[in-house]
């Protein structure tokens, strides 16, 4: 839980919040900080409770229990004309009878501008969005991306403490969605306003954040930069929600450094073991970390953790080859192992069904998350 | 660190209660708004309602009496006869509309007949006129002096050889002509939009499987409009079922419930027995609604999301009948007006066809004449302006706000109540409540003089009666348009710090004034054709022209009753046009926004 100090150093500070939509428990102690220019997102399959966490920290719901800080101020009980925030909405819900234009003046002439100064600032704001000269005409006349800037540009407009975003791409075909990714990012960092972005789309989380805030049926697994929850997942849930794992039964020896494994023991870290699910120890290597050997090669990068693979079937990828092996020496319920190589290494192996490799785990790259800590 | 957490407190404490009390001042106004809305219903719906299931409870001397009246009712054969002749006509009525508007409906969706906005226009017409018109004009055609029963003025007689034709008019017969043409017009609405709802993939899909086009239309076409069909039923059934007008001029001796209800009260000044029969004539009409409502509600969840439009193909041979069809309905609502402006027209009917204006004159005949008729374009005037606020707004209110859920609830509920009420039944239940000079609460031994008791005989009691009247239609229509918008406008209109008024004014108004025009010329329309809401309510210095036509019909001027009738009808053409007018206006002025 995070002390009353931090919370109010931090630009925007979340405590302790709880949300239940009758008996059903939305939010549940959810605490997270984001420091002033921060891009933070939440992450997390749907139905998890991000939009109700956006929807609180907007003053659009309220919590049951739980505050709400910005710049130190308590808002908790404020409405969402009282926190100085900017919102852009999945659906971006422009105005379908203002021109773009008057939609992004929209909160400016309510907030006591005239008329004039506030359409001068509006065609400010279009053209730092990238759209300059579109202020005449109507949503339905603008494309889905252009539609998205003038909602960001209208949600700009008053320069908001706080910009939320809930799936602010989803919208949108993807040649579109990788294109404004990092306009958004871009502009967020020119402005360098706080910003909470909610997607369910892991790849949207990993390049445009800041700071992950993966989330689970309302609760907060892990909060970590992209690199680090990508690289050390906290959870078998958050090793498998980004990108692929490979789940290995393993058997708890007692010894931090070695795990057994069917018929061989490894070498792992100490600071590799994890909490993990009740009951269970299991090894965990990204497809991308197992490392593949022609039989009999020897390696002097690898020393340990070796195993001997057949290759059950290989799946073509355009820069890589995915394989399917299978584990000579793993435990009788040991599922199949997936590993990526380069097309390129794939082709000097002379890889095909049944042929024999090696599998080498690099120790550095091996999680293991045990029920039992 | 105690003494951190001390004072932490007290500056969260203090900040707490600023901010609460900044929260509440919006909340409380949109909550005086849902209670305003909660007000005007409880006042106007339940509590008149209520009076008038306890006054049934009564007898004349307002003793109470329990069910009594209602006893007497069925065990009188003479009193329990009108509610098997409601049944019957309305079933019969609806048994000739049901079949006649799906046939129509389905020309103008199914097939490439030429004119369909003609046609479109035409299925309308019996609603601009009051249902006393429909039993007048069937009174020119086929009464005793009738067009077809005297054969054409003996033209008949000399052309063909053969005399007149007598249908036997009076009683049931002309009671359904005329309801099933009164009824026409809606059933034909609600099965064009179910029928144009259906998805053309279905149709594709039976077609590449080789499925016969009757085995299509059983298995696809009449399943997707099954919902629509049931609506039509209910919605006939109910307009039958509590018309008033139509059976007091072609009734003759043939009782029904509304006929009834307005005997006992106006006849014999029978008022608690006047409120039984109203009860009994309420009971089967709530019934309906409330069936019908249940099945819709279930019919919305199962819309498949993306429906493909179905348009139809060239078909010569079809479209031929369809034309021929849609033709024929047409020439009968013109053969129908015609002969009304005709009779209105003719100097003594049928001895002195020389036509003039001589019963537009109104001088020689009770009822009120041109005063009663500014009245109800008044009321009309009124009704549409103050229909909109007010069933906009309470749709506005209830779908928009977040506030209070459940007193929106309950207001939401009550929105719906009016549609399942009888003109009559309003008309009765508001002389009981604004007649009454004071309400005594027996049970706590209480006396509360009535305020509202000066509204009684008023312009403003007959312009609130019509807007409850017709309120769940136009509460629907502004609900259907208020859903349309996007739930987050008011989100992020909050979050740019502006006032909801703002949004009001300069977006969600805006862009629903198109169902804000349409339920504006729908108050006009109904406002100046009711006669049962009103009947009860008029006052002998506030005349209104529906019931002018009743009383001068009563006195045997049938001419200047017709005259007064089409004096109706040409008004809500004026006002049709008007509204054409005001609506391609805006189409031109949103097209900008609503097309690329
Ligand atoms: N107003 C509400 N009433 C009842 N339940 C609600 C309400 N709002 C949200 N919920 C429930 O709370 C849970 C979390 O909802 P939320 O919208 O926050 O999910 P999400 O993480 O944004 O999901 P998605 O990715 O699908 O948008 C869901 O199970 C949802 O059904
Ligand atoms: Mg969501």
């Amino acid at each position: 839980m995070t002390s009353g100090r931090e919370a109010q150093n931090a630009h925007l500070s979340v405590w302790g919040v709880c949300k239940n939509f009758g008996d059903f428990t939305a939010l549940d102690d959810v605490s997270f900080n984001a420091a002033k220019g921060e891009m933070l997102c939440l992450l997390g399959p749907s139905g998890c409770g991000k939009t109700t966490a956006l929807r609180i920290v907007a003053g659009l719901e309220f919590q049951d229990a739980g505050r709400v800080f910005i710049n130190g101020d308590d808002v908790s009980m404020r409405p969402v004309s009282k926190r100085n925030i900017g919102i852009v909405f999945q659906s971006y819900a422009l105005f379908p009878n203002l021109t773009a234009a008057q939609n992004v003046a929209y909160g400016l002439v309510s907030s006591g501008r005239g008329r004039a100064r506030s359409r001068e600032r509006a065609n400010e704001l279009l053209a730092l969005v990238g759209l300059p000269g579109i202020g005449g005409k109507y949503p339905a006349q603008l494309s889905g991306g252009q539609q998205q800037r003038v909602a960001l540009a209208r949600a700009m407009a008053l320069s908001p403490e706080i910009l939320l975003l809930d799936e602010p791409l989803s919208a949108l075909d993807a040649q579109v969605r990788i294109h404004l990714r990092s306009e958004i990012k871009k502009l967020q960092r020119e402005l360098g306003v706080t910003t909470i972005m909610v997607t369910h789309d892991q790849e949207e989380g990993l390049t445009m954040a800041d700071r992950i805030l993966l989330m689970r049926d309302g609760k907060v697994i892990q909060d970590a930069p992209p690199d680090k929850l990508y690289d050390q997942p906290a959870t078998p849930f958050a090793a498998s929600f980004l990108g692929s794992m490979n789940f290995l039964p393993a058997l708890d020896v007692g010894d931090p450094k070695r795990v057994g494994f069917g018929r061989v023991s490894l070498a792992v870290l100490k600071s590799a073991w994890k909490k993990g699910d009740p009951g269970t120890c299991q090894l965990a290597i990204r497809p991308e970390d197992v490392v593949i050997r022609a039989p009999g090669a020897q390696d002097v990068t690898y020393a340990g953790n070796v195993l001997e693979a057949r290759v059950a079937s290989l799946e073509f990828r355009g820069p890589l080859y995915r394989l399917t092996l299978r584990l000579v020496d793993g435990p009788d319920d040991c599922p199949p192992l997936i590993a990526d190589v380069s097309a390129r290494l794939a082709g000097r192996l002379d890889l095909s069904d049944g042929a024999a490799v090696q599998a080498i785990f690099p120790v550095e790259l091996l999680h293991v998350y045990a029920g039992g800590l | 660190m105690p003494e951190i957490v001390l004072e932490e407190r007290e500056g969260l404490l203090s900040r707490l209660s600023g901010a609460l009390s900044e929260l509440m001042a919006e909340r409380w106004m949109k909550g005086a708004f849902i209670g305003l809305i909660g007000v005007y219903l409880t006042v106007l719906v339940a509590l008149p309602l209520y009076g008038l299931l306890s006054k049934s409870l009564y007898d004349k001397t307002g003793a109470f009496i329990g069910l009594a009246n209602f006893t007497r009712f069925f065990s009188e054969a003479a009193l329990f006869s009108s509610l098997s002749h409601s049944f019957f006509v309305s079933m019969t009525a609806t048994a000739f509309a049901l079949p006649l508007g799906f046939a129509f409906a389905y020309c103008l969706t199914r097939t490439s007949v030429p004119g369909k906005k003609v046609f479109r226009a035409m299925a309308m017409a019996p609603l601009l006129a009051p249902t006393l018109m429909h039993g007048l004009v069937l009174i020119y055609l086929f009464g005793k002096k009738g067009l077809v029963t005297k054969g054409f003025f003996g033209a008949a007689q000399a052309l063909f050889g053969v005399s007149g034709f007598d249908i036997g008019l009076y009683g049931a017969t002309g009671i359904i002509i005329a309801e099933a043409l009164y009824a026409f017009p809606p059933v034909f609405l609600i099965l064009s939009v179910a029928l144009s709802m259906t998805d053309a993939r279905l149709y594709e899909a039976a077609e590449a499987l080789g499925a016969s086009k009757f085995r299509i239309f059983r298995t696809i076409t009449l399943p997707g409009v099954k919902f629509g069909l049931v609506s039509a039923f209910f919605v006939s059934f109910i307009s039958s079922f509590t018309d008033f007008g139509a059976p007091k001029v072609v009734g003759g001796s043939y009782n029904v419930l509304a006929t009834d209800i307005y005997k006992h009260v106006i006849g014999q000044q029978n008022f608690s027995m006047g409120a039984a029969v109203s009860v009994i004539l309420l009971i089967p009409t709530a019934l309906a609604f409330l069936a019908n409502h249940i099945i819709q509600r279930r019919q919305s969840a199962g819309v498949a999301a993306k429906a493909v439009p179905y348009s139809p193909g060239i078909n010569p041979a079809r479209d031929r009948l369809a034309f021929l069809f849609c033709a024929f309905i047409s020439l009968l609502f013109l053969v129908y007006l015609g002969v009304g402006l005709y009779a209105s027209l003719v100097d003594v009917w049928p001895y002195k066809l020389q036509l003039g204006f001589r019963h537009y004159d109104f001088n020689a005949t009770g009822g009120g004449g041109y005063a009663a008729y500014f009245n109800s374009l008044r009321m009309a005037f009124y009704s549409a302006v103050a229909g909109c606020v007010m069933a906009f707004g309470a749709a506005y209110v209830l779908e928009k706000f977040k506030e209070f859920p459940r007193l929106r609830q309950f207001c939401s509920q009550l929105s719906l109540l009016p549609m399942a009420l009888p003109g009559l039944v309003i008309g009765l239940a508001y002389i009981f409540f604004f007649n009454a000079p004071g309400f005594s609460i027996e049970a706590i031994g209480l006396y509360i003089p009535n305020p509202l008791n000066g509204l009684y005989g008023t312009m403003a009691l007959l312009v609130l009666s019509n807007l409850i009247y017709f309120h769940t239609v136009s509460f629907l229509t502004a609900g259907t348009a208020l859903k349309q918008l996007d739930n987050e406008f008011e989100s992020v209109s909050e979050s740019l710090s502006a006032p909801f008024t703002r949004l009001l004014t300069r977006v969600t108004a805006p862009v629903c004034l198109p169902a804000i025009l349409e339920i504006g010329y729908y108050f006009f329309v109904r406002s100046m054709t009711t006669l049962s809401a009103v009947i009860f309510l008029y006052s002998a210095d506030l005349p209104i022209a529906a019931v002018a036509v009743a009383n001068m019909d009563d006195a045997g001027d049938t001419a200047p009753a017709i005259a007064m009738c089409m004096l109706i009808v040409v008004t809500n053409l004026v006002a049709r046009l008007l509204y054409g007018f005001a609506t391609s206006g805006l189409q031109k002025r949103t097209r900008a926004w609503t097309r690329r």
